[in-house]
């Protein structure tokens, strides 16, 4: 036994119980109350924390290639450590998008590297134009379980509906940014009262509205798992909320920032807070975050987009949509749960934050094409030590300075955030220990 | 919320500006108003004071307007030619700014096609005077103060009333109304802010695509009967159809707009004998508005160009001079 979890409460599926933990070689070896650690056992201190899966980002920006002075895997995988994540999503809207089995192994290398593990989103179609299928089949070969256009939308219809038939016969999920780009008209933030007031082009709800109706459509006709990103709008989430009633095959997501930021926050014309779908009236917010307690809707994705300060800094107009999320998802999902005192807090905000992510992106076990350890497990042994020692009652500030990523936009920069990931094993080694990286 | 003076601020829109402070503006430019019928059109009011005039969207009127009134104040005046200058080598917002305010400035004339941009400016130098010569749709504050300051002074000619004070209790129950390109116009958002801040009773009245998104929220009536509503204004302003924005595809073609929105000779008509036409420029005669409306005997648009320099005197002087008494 070679690392033993001390002290904390073992966060399984139906809740938590008082135990200890041991790992060896990259797996859970034990788990019970008051574990003996050998004395050149690495001890990990758990008091007052849950000790649960790591996390799982279902949508992350990591930029490289082509962006690495906005982030790279390197940086965006240590932004993810410090946030609680053992395995991030990597979205294919990279220069040039992971569309080809040949970019598609290059960033699985590159994620080898990293400290937390890298999973492959892939481009539904071809540079993510919209037009060509990208060659799915070779991409999922290398493991490649979710593929989504992200950034926008697969727009034609066909070519949705063509995409779905080609992944259903390969066992692979869609995910979707729903918004349909001619509905949206160059917007820039909510349509409503406040973007006429402030003169800016507004991005209407219904364009959401409207694509993820197409979308559950074409997934009942075809039978595809379909996966929403980013639910924004109170009536999107209706619409998925009734397909999921009905046993279609779809799930749904939700950022940190839609469930805790309004469409007030872009009052002061900050390009930080323009992110695509926008953030909306407090309506929706609402109806979001009693989803998410519900469980109707079946994870947090950051959808962590870092953009670097010179192009982020520009008029609102001019600015790039996307906001950083890694870092501070736990404390703000938490918080969206109702804190630490909720009733079943720790169940849900594992199940949220990585059992059902786990499943959705087909990490739940180990894949040896793509080198993917299991994440979002039941912390039995056995299992892959993918570990989050996570203390929901830590108080600390959000600050931009203090950021592993490489870039600053925070829309979170002075807030006061409750919870906070104390330690992470990823594959069995400890690669944050008292909130530092290891 | 409410700004009880422009005195030592920047001026980025109207919606947040009392009563009392709008009349402080018109009331200090009809103090001005005097300097342009002397032989030295010049007062010293700022002199030593530095205006750099920053316009990043074509402009003649405001443009010449802003420069003539920080020359009339004896402020220096740098003014920077967007489409000439590192500007167009990508140089980004916040350094050709701090460029500027390396140069020593008290106060930025800005314009610009995005909305918000001149707020992004008071954010980057807070210590300078951010003058929103017109942001995007968002607004045009010193063209909402020059349409008010002329309005005002042509119901006071009318009611015999005389002097800087006078006038404002006239704005109480004034039936102004806007047609036209709403959604698209910075000129209407600061306009709107104005007169109901005055008093007035503001409707509005365009095609359903060119209202802005939200505007029940808006504290004015939009009315669908524009003939009817012709014959109650005691105001009328229209607004040029932006096609520079987009607002083609918003209706489906000039002549359309002219039948269902232009002020023709026929509507002129409708209007009351005691009602004014307004237009904050540039017109396009007939489209919006007939070419002998645009010359009748009660628009007042050559008055509200005229009327520019004397209210920018002012903002300019109120911003930049701020708690300092004494006028020119």
């Amino acid at each position: 036994m070679r690392i033993v979890v001390r002290g904390g409460e073992v966060v399984g599926p139906d809740g938590p119980v008082r135990a200890d933990l041991g790992v060896e070689d990259g797996r859970i070896v034990v788990v019970g109350p008051d574990l003996e650690a050998p004395r050149d056992a690495q001890v990990v201190d758990a008091s007052g924390c849950w000790v649960g899966p790591g996390l799982v980002d279902l949508h992350t920006h990591l930029r490289e290639p082509g962006h690495e002075e906005a982030e790279t895997i390197e940086s965006g995988a240590r932004a993810a450590a410090r946030g609680g994540y053992s395995a991030v999503v990597a979205m294919p809207n990279t220069e040039p998008a992971l569309d080809t089995a040949a970019m598609v192994a290059f960033v699985q290398a590159r994620g080898r590297g990293a400290c937390v593990e890298v999973a492959v989103a892939g481009a539904i179609t071809q540079g993510r134009r919209g037009e060509l299928l990208a060659p799915m089949a070779e991409m999922a070969a290398l493991g490649v379980r979710l593929f989504t256009d992200d950034g926008r939308g697969v727009e034609d219809p066909l070519v949705l509906r063509r995409a779905m038939e080609y992944a259903r016969g390969l066992g692979v999920r869609l995910a979707e940014h729903c918004e349909d780009e001619r509905l949206c008209a160059d917007g820039v933030m909510h349509e409503g009262a406040l973007s006429g007031r402030l003169g800016l082009v507004g991005r209407p709800a219904l364009a959401e509205e409207l694509m993820v109706a197409r979308d559950v459509e074409l997934a009942r006709l075809t039978g595809c798992a379909l996966h929403v990103m980013h639910l924004s709008s109170a009536r999107a989430l209706a619409i998925v909320t009734a397909a999921r009633a009905e046993g279609l095959p779809v799930t749904a997501e939700v950022t940190p920032h839609h469930l805790t930021l309004d469409e007030t926050a872009v009052e002061g014309y900050d390009p930080t807070f323009k992110v695509h779908p926008p953030l909306r009236p407090r309506r929706d917010v609402d109806a979001l975050v009693a989803a998410l307690r519900a469980g109707s809707i079946d994870a947090v994705a950051t959808d962590h987009a870092p953009h670097a300060p010179e192009t982020k800094d520009r008029t609102f107009d001019e600015a790039p949509p996307g906001m950083l999320g890694l870092e501070h998802a736990a404390a703000l999902t938490l918080e969206a749960l109702g804190g630490v005192d909720a009733p079943g807090a720790a169940v849900a905000f594992f199940e949220r934050l990585s059992r059902r992510p786990a499943r959705i992106a087909g990490l739940e076990v180990a894949d040896a094409r793509s080198g993917l350890g299991a994440h979002g497990g039941a912390l039995v042994i056995g299992e892959d030590a993918n570990l989050v020692v996570f203390d929901p009652r830590r108080r600390w500030r959000a600050r931009r300075e203090d950021l592993a990523s490489r870039a600053r936009n925070t829309p979170y920069h002075g807030r006061d955030l409750t919870g906070r990931a104390r330690a992470l094993l990823v594959g069995g080694r400890v690669v944050l220990d008292g909130e530092a990286l290891t | 919320m409410s700004v009880e003076t422009i005195r030592g601020r920047s001026l980025l829109g109207l919606e947040d500006l009392s009563r009392s402070a709008v009349l402080e503006v018109l009331d200090t430019a009809e103090t001005f108003v005097e300097v342009h019928s002397r032989a030295v059109k010049k007062v010293p009011a700022l002199r030593g004071r530095v205006v750099a005039s920053l316009f990043y969207e074509e402009s003649t009127r405001t443009r010449l307007s802003f420069e003539t009134a920080a020359k009339r104040l004896s402020a220096d005046v740098l003014s920077l030619a967007v489409a000439s200058s590192s500007v167009k080598k990508g140089e980004s917002l916040r350094d050709t700014i701090a460029t500027i305010d390396a140069l020593g400035i008290d106060a930025v004339v800005m314009r610009h096609a995005d909305s918000g941009a001149a707020q992004a400016v008071s954010r980057y130098v807070p210590h300078v005077r951010v003058i929103n010569a017109g942001d995007g749709l968002h607004q045009h504050p010193t063209q909402g103060l020059l349409d008010a300051f002329t309005l005002r002074q042509a119901l006071a000619e009318r009611a015999g009333l005389e002097g800087p004070a006078s006038g404002a209790a006239l704005f109480e129950g004034l039936n102004v109304l806007i047609v036209g390109d709403i959604r698209h116009s910075r000129v209407a958002r600061s306009d709107v802010a104005v007169y109901t801040t005055l008093g007035a009773t503001v409707r509005l009245a365009a095609p359903g695509t060119l209202l802005p998104p939200g505007v029940a929220s808006w504290p004015v009536e939009v009315v669908e009967d524009l003939d009817a509503a012709l014959a109650e204004a005691d105001v009328v302003c229209l607004l040029r159809l932006q096609r520079e924005r987009g607002s083609g595809t918003f209706v489906p073609g000039l002549a359309e707009f002219t039948r269902t929105h232009g002020l023709t000779l026929e509507r002129h008509a409708r209007l009351k004998e005691t009602a004014f036409v307004m237009h904050p420029g540039p017109m396009i005669r007939g489209v919006e508005i007939d070419s002998a409306v645009a010359d009748a005997p009660n628009t007042l648009v050559e008055r509200q160009v005229a009327n520019g320099v004397p209210v920018r005197m002012a903002v300019l002087y109120l911003t930049i001079a701020g708690l300092a008494r004494e006028a020119a």
